[in-house]
């Protein structure tokens, strides 16, 4: 395969069988939540669901401070590297073209250096969560495989990104190709790992909040 | 696999819920969780992290509730559930968890971690792996009525103390009585006063109710334990002796988890809304409060604080009701850093009190309520809370800490007036 036939697989066919898995992926995951339901409660309630539901679905994007005293490095860092991801794939403006190419519309896109710089915070970002993963003790228990091959996941797109835009290494359409690869590779990997949460973090926040919320308690 | 572990296997599946199954999808293994939880604060271990104490429910849903899962255990790679497995995480699930919701205050996703320690305490208690001390309660509970085997004899015997020393009728089985008081054990056995506090209360306000002699412990092992068939029967005998004294309210006494048992769970178990309502006692307190049927007179001067049972408070939601009845009759009222909603558990609470395996841990994470004390000065600790005060009380003992720890329920009755 040359280097041009790769790129045109990776942006033809390869782009197809990412997309399909990742919408099915996460139309079941969403479906295989939905369809266990809950039993209703019984008891009489003394604040509402609703508003409960939907408070925490903000709410819990503000630590209380107990909280960010003692959690500071993992709300901080997961700000930054949050929003440096929501930039650098939302606001670069060769992004907002292939977005507008796919639903039709598009938006401002950021100047160019302010998405460069952000990634390159994001990847650094990236890079101490991983080494507090490493060393803190907590986070060393918790981990598994699993985390480190979706910061694996995560992390590159945002480094071939980078090579590609930098031109550094490859000829331009191999650094192209790879990068999308890498965005390939994400999505197909979404569905089945904690990457869900970027979708199914509404859902247990609302019923969080809800099953406070029905006892009279913002959660 | 034996039998038994397949009916915990079963257990824990029916457990699964759409929340449970949204709260472990969004587990991004980040730790927060475990900074809220004083078991892990106090000891530093990181297998006290809330998240990894569900371990159990979360590897059924993986395995029973999602394709990737199922996959894995189809071609024989997912991790099995066994025996060993379960025995190995009976500690955690019971001895350093007591379900006092807090690290479903903090998890970023929202997870709510106690929901599912809950559930995950059903298909423990199916496979066996539950601490003596537990089925020792809960089997008293069934079989005589009580978690500490208290007999209404021994009931009676109290109420003609209390009747002689405080001057009141304590009214038992009275139909028609507007409030069915339910107790603890606890407080019949170590804190009789409550008993009198009452019915000075309740005379003091003309208040209309009435123990029951066939009913009157609150507090339900079977939830602490795991086991909602049992959790149901003990609900039930609450709900049948309140239809058969027509009364209009049930109170849950000083006591967090009975609170959480009868008036949240309980119709829940038994499976039906309830003829009647549940109140808190502080929460009919603060009702007469409201109504003006309180009068009391003088204050305490002394720098005093409120400890928040979790299943009263941030499980409860009676959070402002014993602020209010405090100001009454405390005038250096101060609240402990992350009083209220956050406030950190005794330590002794779902069912880790009755559990002497778990004594150790549990006065080792007293540290965390010694340095809340301690960041106040406080003079006086007030609780509503039978379990949580004499776990204080031994805790504070251990750490050579002198404040007394008091009912604010009695309190309230201290500072009441005369009636003329
Ligand atoms: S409910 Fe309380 S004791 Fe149990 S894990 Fe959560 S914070 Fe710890
Ligand atoms: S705080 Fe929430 S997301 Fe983080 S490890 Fe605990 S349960 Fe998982």
């Amino acid at each position: 395969m040359t280097e041009l036939e790769f790129l045109s697989w990776v942006r033809g066919p390869g782009f197809q069988i990412a997309t399909v898995i990742f919408v099915f992926g996460i139309i079941v995951r969403l479906l295989e939540i939905f369809l266990l339901g809950r039993k209703a409660n019984l008891a009489e309630a003394n604040g509402s669901e609703m508003s409960g539901g939907m408070r925490a679905i903000f709410s819990r994007m503000a630590p209380e401070s107990d909280t960010m005293k003692r959690s500071m490095f993992t709300i901080v860092a997961g700000y930054i590297f949050h929003i440096g991801l929501f930039i650098v794939i939302f606001l670069f403006a060769p992004h907002i073209l292939f977005f507008s190419d796919v639903i039709g519309f598009s938006w401002g896109a950021l100047p160019t250096p302010v998405v460069d710089m952000t990634s390159v915070i994001t990847m650094i970002t990236l890079a101490a969560v991983l080494l507090h993963r490493i060393k803190d003790p907590v986070m060393k228990y918790l981990t598994k495989t699993q985390d480190y091959l979706v910061w694996l996941v995560t992390f590159l797109p945002l480094l071939t990104g980078y090579l590609a835009f930098h031109r550094v290494g490859l000829p331009a359409p191999s650094l192209l190709a790879l990068h999308i690869l890498s965005v390939e590779l994400l999505m197909v990997l979404f569905p089945f790992t904690k990457l869900m949460h970027a979708f199914t973090f509404v859902l247990s926040r609302w019923y969080n909040g809800a099953i406070s919320g029905y006892k009279g308690v913002r959660s | 696999m034996s039998t038994k572990l397949e009916q915990a296997v079963h257990a824990l599946k029916e457990q699964i819920d759409a929340p449970v199954a949204s709260f472990l999808s969004s587990c991004v293994h980040c730790g927060m969780c475990a900074q809220a939880c004083l078991f892990h604060t106090e000891t530093g271990d990181p297998k006290y992290t809330p998240i990894l104490k569900v371990e159990p429910l979360r590897r059924v849903w993986q395995q029973e509730y999602t394709f990737w899962g199922r996959m894995k255990k189809m071609f024989g790679l997912a991790k099995p559930i066994t025996d060993e497995f379960l025995a190995e995480w009976e500690e955690l699930v019971y001895d350093s968890c007591t379900m006092c919701g807090r690290c479903s205050m903090v998890c970023p996703v929202g997870n709510d971690i106690t929901y599912m320690i809950r559930k995950t305490r059903e298909g423990m208690a199916v496979s066996g792996h539950v601490p003596d001390g537990l089925v020792g309660a809960t089997t008293r509970a069934v079989t005589i009525g009580s978690p500490m085997g208290v007999k209404f004899v021994a009931l009676e015997a109290q109420i003609r103390h209390v009747e002689k020393d405080y001057g009141y009728k304590v009214p038992v089985d009275v139909e028609g009585a507007d409030y069915l008081c339910m107790l603890s054990s606890m407080e019949i056995m170590n804190f009789p006063e409550y008993i009198g506090a009452i019915a000075k209360i309740f005379d003091h306000a003309d208040v209309s109710w009435t123990l029951s002699s066939k009913a009157f412990e609150a507090t339900n092992s079977g939830i602490q334990i795991g086991v909602s068939d049992i959790a149901a029967e003990l609900v039930q005998r609450i709900v049948s002796e309140a239809e058969r004294l027509k009364v209009k309210c049930v109170i849950s006494p000083e006591c967090g988890h009975a609170y959480t048992a009868i008036r949240w769970e309980g119709p829940n178990l038994a499976g039906k809304k309830f003829g009647f309502k549940v109140r808190h006692i502080l929460e009919v307190l603060d009702e007469l409060r409201q109504e003006g049927r309180l009068k009391t007179e003088g204050m305490k001067d002394n720098r005093l604080t409120y400890h928040d049972p979790c299943q009263i408070g941030r499980r409860g939601g009676v959070l402002e009701q014993p602020r209010n009845l405090i100001n009454m009759v405390a005038s250096d009222f101060v609240e402990m850093p992350d009083a209220g909603k956050m406030n950190w558990c005794c330590g002794a609470g779902g069912g880790v009190s009755t559990n002497e395996r778990a004594d150790e841990i549990r006065l080792k994470s007293f540290q965390r309520k010694k340095e809340q004390l301690e960041a106040v000065q406080a003079e006086t600790l007030v609780s509503a809370c039978s379990n949580c005060r004499i776990h204080i009380e031994d805790g504070l003992e251990a750490y050579h800490m002198d404040i007394p720890v008091i009912s604010l329920t009695e309190t309230l009755a201290e500072h009441l007036v005369d009636k003329e």
